[in-house]
């Protein structure tokens, strides 16, 4: 009876272990199906050529599946969300976390919640419809839907990440660090700014690379505001395309085993490990403020 | 003298940075309520019963948005399905079992990673494992498994926060009454963590129910003659609309108008159900006092 009833426990505990492992079985299915799915393009043509390559012209023929164009666009547009995102985010959450009373906390914190629930592509939407226009205008542009539009948009959607793990993580200074500097006779900024801000440094870090790492593998708003056009971005005003874009724009129109399939998964295969390594870096920044304050 | 001056700046440069930070939370503010703005006062507009629940008529110029709701439905609750028993079977593991640092360790970076996976990668993999490999073609079956992939780190992290919440002494006091670790697991454990197990699903369909990405090549359609009627039908779905109202058709006016009423409807669906997740929260918390 106990014997069974053993065997029972012991087999349930073994199932258990499988479903906790399936997270990572499941990444390491993903990695196999975008490297398969990829690697007969590079029969045809170099990995150097497709990630350097500076032509992205899928349908010519002969086709050119170079990528520079839509890495550097990707990058442009993930650098100027976080112009937008960290000052507005960051400066927040010292505002929430520092200085502002409980009663406006309870609005502000919600308020980004709220941020934060808004579908990307309510944000995109948004951005064609009413950011579009006002930047047509502003700046006498030909179209609004550009570089700028989206690092906007996408500095939006950055903002309740930076902004509600920053809070966690200055909130989580411990006291004596600015009583120390109060009775050193430093006022509430200086405190602030040489002390509270600069112990949760890593902690704030971790947050803007996390930031960095939705802003690069977002597709709608960016498929939606940035215009789509697959040529090296000179300037934020120039519509540019994205990594994400391009496979979201393309993969309904491609046969499957085509060339053109296969570069979209040699996009996504760019992208997985851009983000994995964004993801990584940001686990050991945090993991470096836990130690430090803990 | 100096001192009085010195101090006085001082004073000066903390009067505008907290200017500044204040600035900061205000432009924050001012941006999600230009948001709401716009898209509630011309969504209103367009929103009427019929448009809750009408077909679309007239290639998408005119009539509601039915199908497109009941497609979102569809596919979100697909996803809840799938991944809350899988989510909640490996936080079981984390809390109850697991007792070696490494392989949490190594649980966790696979959950973490999972989590950080742009959309448009699940997308990908979906179209390659589900629609193509297993041939479930581009149906609600695909596009819910390939949404519930997606969420299921947010699942186990939610479920796991709530079965550490349940205290230790529950359990100890079960097994000292000799039930085994899976009766103590089954009986006190998991009915204790519901409260907070059930707020992180309705999180989890908060977010699903808002992507596109992932089931722009699984699902997704832009216009169906007939309601879905079985789990390998292709759906319309409320994001996908209203990108496909903006970037298809001829009539961008006409189109416009209704993808402001889809937009407003799309909002108060994901931050009502946000709202329903926070209150469920707050009942159990006030109902559970240990």
């Amino acid at each position: 009876m106990t014997i069974k009833k053993n065997k029972k426990e012991k087999l349930l505990e073994i199932l258990f272990l499988f479903f906790a492992f399936l997270s990572n079985i499941l990444l390491v299915g993903i990695i196999i199906i975008l490297f398969k799915e990829s690697l007969p393009l590079f029969k045809e043509i170099k990995v150097l050529d497709f990630l350097l390559g500076r032509h992205w012209y899928p349908t010519y023929d002969p086709p050119e599946f170079g990528i520079l164009p839509l890495i550097l666009g990707s990058l442009w547009v993930t650098i100027g969300s976080l112009l937008v995102a960290v000052p507005l985010g960051l400066g927040a959450a010292i505002y929430i976390s520092e200085i502002a009373s409980t009663n406006l906390k309870e609005i502000l914190k919600p308020a980004v919640e709220v941020l934060a629930g808004i579908p990307s592509v309510v944000l995109g939407f948004f951005g064609m419809v009413v950011i579009a226009p006002f930047l047509q205008n502003v700046f006498k542009l030909p179209t609004g839907l550009n570089a700028l539009n989206a690092s906007i948009l996408l500095g939006i959607m950055a903002i309740p990440t930076i902004t509600s793990i920053s809070e966690d993580c200055i909130s989580a200074v411990p006291r004596g660090f600015k009583e120390a500097s109060y009775a050193l006779g430093a006022n509430r900024w200086e405190t602030m700014i040489k002390v509270t801000v600069p112990a949760a440094f890593s902690g704030i870090s971790s947050a803007v690379i996390l930031g960095m790492g939705r802003a690069i593998g977002e597709t709608m708003t960016v498929l939606m505001v940035a215009g789509g056009a697959a040529i090296i971005p000179h300037s934020f005003l120039q519509p540019v395309r994205t990594m994400t874009a391009t496979i979201a724009a393309e993969m309904g129109e491609t046969a499957i085993g085509s060339d053109h399939y296969f570069a979209l998964f040699g996009i996504a295969v760019v992208l997985f490990i851009l983000t994995l390594i964004f993801n990584i870096i940001a686990d050991l920044v945090a993991q470096r403020f836990r130690k430090r304050i803990v | 003298m100096l001192n009085i001056s010195n101090r006085k700046w001082r004073e000066l440069k903390q009067q505008i940075g907290f200017m500044t930070v204040r600035l900061a939370a205000l432009i924050i503010f001012i941006i999600l309520g230009i948001l709401l703005y716009f898209i509630f006062s011309r969504g209103i507009k367009v929103i009427s019963w019929d448009f809750l629940t009408k077909m679309p008529e007239k290639g998408m110029t005119a009539g509601g948005i039915f199908p497109a709701i009941l497609g979102s439905f569809y596919l979100t609750m697909g996803a809840i399905l799938f991944a809350l028993p899988l989510g909640i079977l490996a936080a079981i593991y984390m809390t109850e079992y697991a007792t070696q640092g490494k392989i949490i360790r190594i649980i966790r970076i696979g959950i973490s990673n999972l989590a950080s996976v742009p959309s448009i990668v699940f997308g990908l993999f979906g179209l390659a494992l589900f629609v193509n490999y297993l041939k479930f073609g581009v149906s609600i079956l695909s596009g819910s498994l390939t949404l519930g992939i997606m969420i299921l780190p947010v699942i186990i992290r939610a479920s796991e926060e709530a079965l550490l919440l349940v205290p230790h002494g529950f359990r100890e006091a079960s097994l000292a009454l000799g039930a085994t670790k899976w009766q103590t697991i089954y009986k006190i454990v998991l009915p204790n963590a519901i409260g907070g197990i059930i707020t992180g699903a309705i999180l989890g369909v908060g977010r699903v129910a808002g992507e596109t990405a992932p089931i722009l090549f699984t699902a997704a359609t832009f216009y169906i003659r007939k309601l879905p009627d079985s789990v390998f039908s292709e759906v319309m779905a409320l994001p996908y609309h209203i990108y496909a109202l903006m970037t298809e058709g001829s009539h961008p006016k006409e189109q416009k108008a209704i993808a402001y009423g889809a937009s407003l409807v799309l909002i108060i669906m994901v931050l009502g159900i946000n709202l329903l997740a926070i209150l469920i929260r707050n009942y159990y918390r006030r109902k559970k006092k240990w």
